[in-house]
């Protein structure tokens, strides 16, 4: 016979969750122990990082900063750590960082490149962050001109001199477009500032000079080097391969014979070529065919052709994300009555560039990477430079403590971006899933 | 008629061409700087110090010539140039003197149509092994692994010493030279083998050079020397006088200490009295200054002062006078009389 049923009256108070069902624990349990397949990984993960670490950490600790070369290195690391020990000889960091970041500029006018390397990032910004006062813009227009007097010097009136050739420009394709039309317009805007740049800028900013002189002092490309050098060219490289790869990748698309095979020839032959091969056109070819005596800047020639190189390879990248979007978008674009340029630059590139955005980046990473192949032609590129600095008696056989730092610094840049692009993948996120 | 322009263009360029190969030496004078071609880093022979300037016994040839011909042995634009790139610069006038431990070959001063315009350093290709393996002599490393820097001459020429002498080995291809010392330090190979100045300059890095020999043997010869370009003999004699210079200022005891002294007044040794100028025209003949072996010993010394500082017995690479001795004292050294 059963007795009253048993009715609780009041609520049981709320307990924690078993340690072993919450917080860090459960964490671990799903993520780490779930199955004795993923507990038998993680543990061979877990030794294998202790392995790395175990031989690497005490390398980079047990040190030596104050040293004056690899054997008083050596003496210190056994003095303070004991015999045998084998560490890092981070003097040759402390002795050399400076040429290695600026190479062989100046040390009097330091703060010139790292002016221009503020003025840079101030320039960038407007254009990498939108949320900024549109008025900073004007600052991304001016800073092209400005940073490379900062690094050359020389006179001021030489700058003025480029910047009124892209006035003339403007000026050109206003009065020319009513005259003779929109392609005239631009043919014009084209090239009078080459002819000017051509014949008239040299002798007017000369002139000019003459007349008031307005300069700073002149650093000739050879003084150039280190990440000085590499992030010059890489910037350069970066910032103008994108506008040039959307060009090209236009071109490509294009149903105007002439634009497109032109564009065609030029993505191939530029991509089938090997960058190495450009360099040495450039350092060694353009030597035979310039007249002697042309003073034709070897740092401008390697910038040149690491831009053609990248800019081929974005053109391919844009060109991707061009076939991604549905057909629909050009016919809308059509459709709104939108003329080319305008259905391009309300409609088709802004979801084009977003679709590239990883493919973009990595090509912006591969190419500042690549900054690096310039050493091969005798630049004296971060790489270039670990080479020269071995070659000093007091620090021939360092190794790894040059090149961990020179990985150190291409990583701080290589990830800064690789995190960028993601931010902006993000933050332009607006379609459905 | 569009054609007949062009070529007219290329005409002048090629006769502007022409004009400026004739006369480096005006050249130089009117830039005012010599253009030397130094390698990117070579242990004693080139390599910028902690102030950014070129030191070694290479740099040091472009500095004296720097100081006979411009009187400045800083005025000098140093072109780091890489053993692809050296030939080419030099031939499309980039640099005005190679002074990167080029060897002097056949072909190289024939058919590549430079002047080698003397040997600053003798060198030969060794071999480096550790003193645990036992060996003494080249001839025991019979199945020997051995390193060696690819694309090179010492490749050829350690294939043709095994070849003579009938033994065999394993080549452990390297690409630089940091790369060979890792790879002989970790064991990759029994042999290291590069020139003997390199060796050396290797061995003294090593935690403990006393456990590493050189083995005796000398498998080739490496005459090391400045060149310029074939056609320019004014300019090659101002070169090659440079270096004979220093080097006879060796053999007659003018040190960078006493040339002002020496310089100051004729001596009894009129040979002194000629290479110095206080006796006959030698300069001018060259177009030079009367005092241009004055300044190029004082820029850093004589050829003994500078051995002993970038790559003598007192420097941590230690190396032995040897075939780089005067010819009074059984080495190769041997200036032609000034006269």
């Amino acid at each position: 016979m059963p007795g009253p049923s048993f009715v609780r009256r009041e609520i049981l108070p709320e307990r924690a969750p078993p340690v072993f069902a919450s917080g860090p624990v459960l964490w671990l349990r799903e993520n780490l122990f779930s199955t004795w397949f993923n507990t038998t990984l993680t543990l061979l993960s877990l030794g294998f990082v202790w392995y790395v670490f175990g031989h690497t950490l005490p390398w980079i600790v047990q040190s030596s900063w104050t040293a004056n070369s690899l054997t008083e290195c050596r003496q210190q690391i056994a003095a303070s750590h004991g015999p045998g020990t084998s560490g890092a000889c981070w003097a040759v960091i402390r002795e050399r960082y400076l040429q290695l970041i600026f190479g062989f500029y100046p040390s009097r006018l330091y703060w010139r490149p790292i002016l221009a390397f503020v003025l840079t990032l101030a320039a960038l910004c407007p254009i990498l962050f939108t949320g900024l006062p549109r008025r900073l813009l004007w600052l991304s227009a001016t800073a092209p001109f400005f940073v490379p007097w900062l690094l050359w010097g020389g006179s001021l009136w030489g700058l003025v001199a480029v910047a009124l050739g892209f006035f003339l420009g403007y000026v050109a394709f206003r009065l020319v477009t009513p005259l003779v039309g929109e392609l005239g317009g631009a043919i014009a805007a084209g090239l009078l500032p080459v002819l000017w740049w051509l014949f008239g800028a040299g002798p007017a900013a000369g002139l000019m000079q003459s007349i008031l002189p307005l300069g700073i002092e002149t650093v000739t490309s050879r003084a150039f080097g280190g990440f000085m050098l590499s992030i010059t060219i890489g910037i350069v490289a970066i910032t103008c391969s994108l506008p040039i790869g959307i060009l090209l990748a236009l071109g490509r698309q294009s149903d105007l014979f002439i634009v497109k095979t032109i564009c065609v020839g030029f993505i191939e032959f530029i991509r089938g070529v090997p960058l190495i091969t450009l360099l040495f056109v450039a350092s060694l070819l353009l030597n035979y065919f310039l007249p002697p005596g042309t003073d034709f800047d070897i740092i401008l020639r390697v910038v040149i052709m690491v831009t053609l190189f990248a800019s081929a390879y974005m053109a391919e990248v844009i060109r991707g994300g061009l076939a991604a979007l549905p057909k629909g978008q050009y016919e809308a674009a059509d459709a709104l009555g939108l003329d080319y340029w305008k259905a391009q630059r309300l409609i088709i590139m802004p979801q084009v560039l977003k679709i590239s955005i990883p493919g973009i980046v990595s090509t912006f990473i591969g190419v500042f990477k690549d900054t690096t192949l310039v050493s091969i032609i005798g630049l004296l590129d971060p790489l270039g430079f670990s080479n020269a600095i071995r070659a000093d008696t007091a620090w021939n056989g360092i190794v790894w403590e040059l090149y961990g730092f020179i990985a150190a610094v291409f990583f701080m840049f290589c990830f800064a971006m690789s995190r960028y692009s993601m931010y902006l993948e993000r933050k332009l996120a607006t379609e459905h899933r | 008629m569009r054609k007949s322009v062009f070529l007219g263009a290329l005409a002048v360029a090629g006769l502007a061409a022409g004009g400026a190969a004739a006369g480096t030496l005006d050249d130089v004078k009117a830039r005012g700087k010599v253009n030397c071609g130094t390698n990117t880093g070579l242990v004693g022979f080139a390599a910028p110090d902690a102030n950014g300037e070129w030191q070694g016994f290479d740099v040091a040839v472009c500095r004296a010539v720097a100081a006979a011909v411009l009187g400045d042995h800083m005025a000098v634009e140093f072109v780091p140039t890489t053993g692809r790139t050296r030939f080419t610069a030099l031939a499309s006038g980039e640099i005005d003197i190679l002074s990167r431990n080029t060897t002097w070959t056949y072909t190289r001063d024939v058919d590549l149509r430079f002047t080698f315009i003397g040997v600053n350093y003798y060198d030969g290709q060794g071999f480096m092994v550790p003193k645990s393996l036992g060996v003494t002599s080249a001839k025991e490393l019979d199945g020997a692994t051995v390193c060696i820097q690819t694309g090179t001459t010492t490749e050829l020429n350690l294939a043709d010493f095994f070849r003579t002498n009938n033994i065999s080995y394993e080549p452990v291809p390297i690409e630089t030279n940091a790369e060979g010392q890792q790879q002989y330090l970790a064991g990759a190979c029994d042999a290291y083998t590069t020139d003997v100045s390199g060796l050396a300059a290797t061995r003294a890095t090593f935690e403990d050079p006393t456990a590493h020999v050189i083995l005796p043997e000398i498998v080739s010869k490496e005459p090391l020397g400045p060149l310029v370009r074939h056609g320019d003999d004014e300019w090659a004699d101002v070169v090659r006088w440079t270096l004979f210079a220093l080097i006879a200022a060796e053999e007659y005891g003018v040190t960078s200490a006493n040339i002002d002294e020496l310089a100051a007044t004729p001596t009894s040794n009129p040979e002194i009295n000629r290479l110095l100028g206080t006796e006959g025209d030698l300069g001018p003949m060259l177009g030079l200054p009367v005092d241009w072996a004055v300044k190029a010993i004082k820029a850093g010394g004589n050829y003994g002062e500078l051995f002993e500082k970038y790559i003598g017995q007192n420097t941590p690479i230690g190396l032995a006078r040897g075939l780089n001795a005067q010819w009074t004292e059984g080495g190769l050294l041997y200036a032609p009389p000034f006269r």
